[in-house]
């Protein structure tokens, strides 16, 4: 369930998270792309969203799932793991959210790509 | 009802301001605040203010979505009594503000060292307070930490890592012994060791040395510990002085009910400031716990307002949290004075674990984890269920 890597590729970074049946519903798993990723399987659906919260640095992939949402494991903010938004306090910022595919029963995460001006991000690439 | 003022502008405040408006109160809400500031978030500026990695701007609590509030804010002004059974705010100049309710949420200020003190000596509780204290912060500087607390402790992992010399000085034998009890104190206390921060323990303040800035700290066993900044992070006290004589019951902070209801109709306390009846210890308890200021208002205006109310289950047990060292220290439920501790996984010896509180009959009571956030998150929920 371990052997994520990086396929360099035309297009958005792919990375392999595992095969499917290493994550059985109510089960989630870090993997790192250009930052960290937690994938998610809510009764049979995958979800991938940014790892780190965006109120303060915790790990979502360690948080509680309920329903299609995910609760921040430190400070209680709950992400919506379909759009990244948060569903109120304490977070303000929503995280981003990547296309999951399965091949061959592996699970793949889509990298959303940044597109970055002088440091700046003016436009997120799903 | 008409015009709710809130008299305090922290967390809790703004909770309580953003529950009015999501339990639909359409009236008018005023808003008291001591400090300057708008609402900012304090626990980083023991950790991430302090150490430069996130600014003002990153610890505002309110975001674009607040100003839909409308609320009247009066900044820089404290309260100085609350008249005529609660239907009046008299504030420091003399001005009254008149009100139908009133949601008391005044939280708690840092307890100071007493008598003066020289130059370089701080306590941290206020935006102001972190601000002089970062200041001070520079590499090489010698800090003294007198209270082994988790603001204490939080604030000697930050130093040290700025490059502070630190020193920790803590009364007791073992730190975090009331919240933790000895054993699991003294696992927290080895971190300071393990970060190049020395620990002393069975050891007090004695004097603070030094003319009009600091150059050492005296301490009861007669040693003296040069230091360029000392911190005193003894604990906190309730703001509830200028509520004497308005008739409500003040025992270390406000008593409440489990909604936060006082002794005068229409007068709620929430957040550091409310002693309040707890279901899960069936008994009061004043918390100065983040999540307790965020959640308990939203069950206060409920009350005020005559509203249904109903929380997930596990925000009725107490959580707090820690960082220190690069570690994320997690505690839930209630420790009482009979309990023994039972370490479910992971080893406190080597790094990180999730051990239970047990209590006479050795039902889980408290849970307590260090970087096992994971498992630590399910047995908060088990310690809801198995009340």
């Amino acid at each position: 369930m371990h052997y994520s890597f990086l396929y360099e590729q035309q297009g958005p970074l792919m990375i392999l998270v595992g095969e499917l049946a290493g994550l059985p519903p109510g089960e989630s798993v870090r993997v790192q792309g250009e930052v960290a990723i937690a994938v998610f399987n809510v009764d049979g659906e995958l979800y991938a969203i940014d790892d780190t919260c965006s109120h303060q640095d915790a790990s979502l992939s360690d948080g509680w799932l309920e329903g299609c949402a995910v609760e921040c494991p430190l400070h209680a903010a709950c992400f919506d793991l379909r759009t990244g938004q948060p569903s109120g306090p304490p977070a303000k910022k929503p995280v981003r959210t990547h296309a999951v595919s399965i091949e061959d029963g592996l699970i793949y995460v889509h990298e959303s790509t940044r597109v970055t001006v002088g440091g700046a991000v003016v436009e997120e690439v799903g | 009802m008409e015009h709710i003022t809130v008299v305090g502008a922290s967390l809790a405040g703004l909770a309580t301001v953003r529950a009015l408006r999501a339990q639909e109160f359409e009236g008018r809400i005023t808003v008291i605040g001591d400090e300057q500031h708008e609402p900012y978030d304090r626990p980083p500026l023991s950790k991430e203010y302090l150490a430069g990695t996130v600014s003002e701007e990153d610890i505002g609590l309110t975001d674009s979505d607040d100003v839909e509030l409308g609320v009247e804010w009066v900044l820089g002004q404290a309260a100085s009594s609350l008249d005529n059974a609660g239907k009046a705010v008299v504030l420091e100049d003399g001005s009254r503000v008149g009100t139908d309710a009133v949601v008391l949420a005044t939280g708690a200020r840092a307890r100071q060292f007493p008598g003066g003190c020289p130059q370089g000596v701080h306590t941290l509780r206020t935006l102001d307070d972190a601000r002089a204290l970062r200041s001070e912060l520079v590499p090489g500087a010698r800090l003294v930490v007198i209270g082994a607390g988790f603001i204490g402790a939080e604030i000697a992992s930050t130093a040290a890592a700025l490059g502070c010399e630190v020193d920790v000085v803590e009364a007791a034998d073992v730190p975090l012994q009331r919240p933790l009890g000895a054993e699991m104190g003294a696992v927290c206390g080895r971190l300071h060791a393990r970060n190049g921060a020395r620990l002393h323990v069975g050891t007090g303040l004695a004097e603070l040395v030094g003319e009009t800035r600091v150059t050492a700290v005296r301490l009861t066993d007669g040693r003296e510990l040069p230091a360029d900044v000392v911190v005193v992070g003894i604990g906190a006290q309730p703001n509830t002085e200028w509520l004497a004589g308005s008739g409500l019951e003040i025992d270390d902070g406000v008593r409440t009910d489990e909604q936060g209801r006082t002794t005068i109709p229409e007068v709620l306390a929430v957040g550091d400031c409310a002693h309040s009846y707890r279901d899960y210890t069936a008994g009061w308890l004043r918390l100065e716990h983040w999540t307790n200021a965020l959640q308990q208002p939203a069950a206060a205006v409920a009350a005020l307002l005559g509203r249904e109310h109903s929380a997930p289950a596990h925000h009725s047990v107490p959580y707090f949290w820690s960082d220190q060292y690069g570690h994320k220290i997690q505690f839930a439920g209630h420790r009482s004075a009979d309990c023994t501790v039972q370490v479910e996984e992971g080893d406190p010896d080597s790094g990180d674990f999730l051990a239970l509180y047990l209590d006479a009959e050795e039902r889980p009571v408290g849970v307590l984890a260090i970087d096992r956030a994971r498992p630590f998150g399910q047995w908060r929920r088990k310690l809801a269920k198995s009340r």
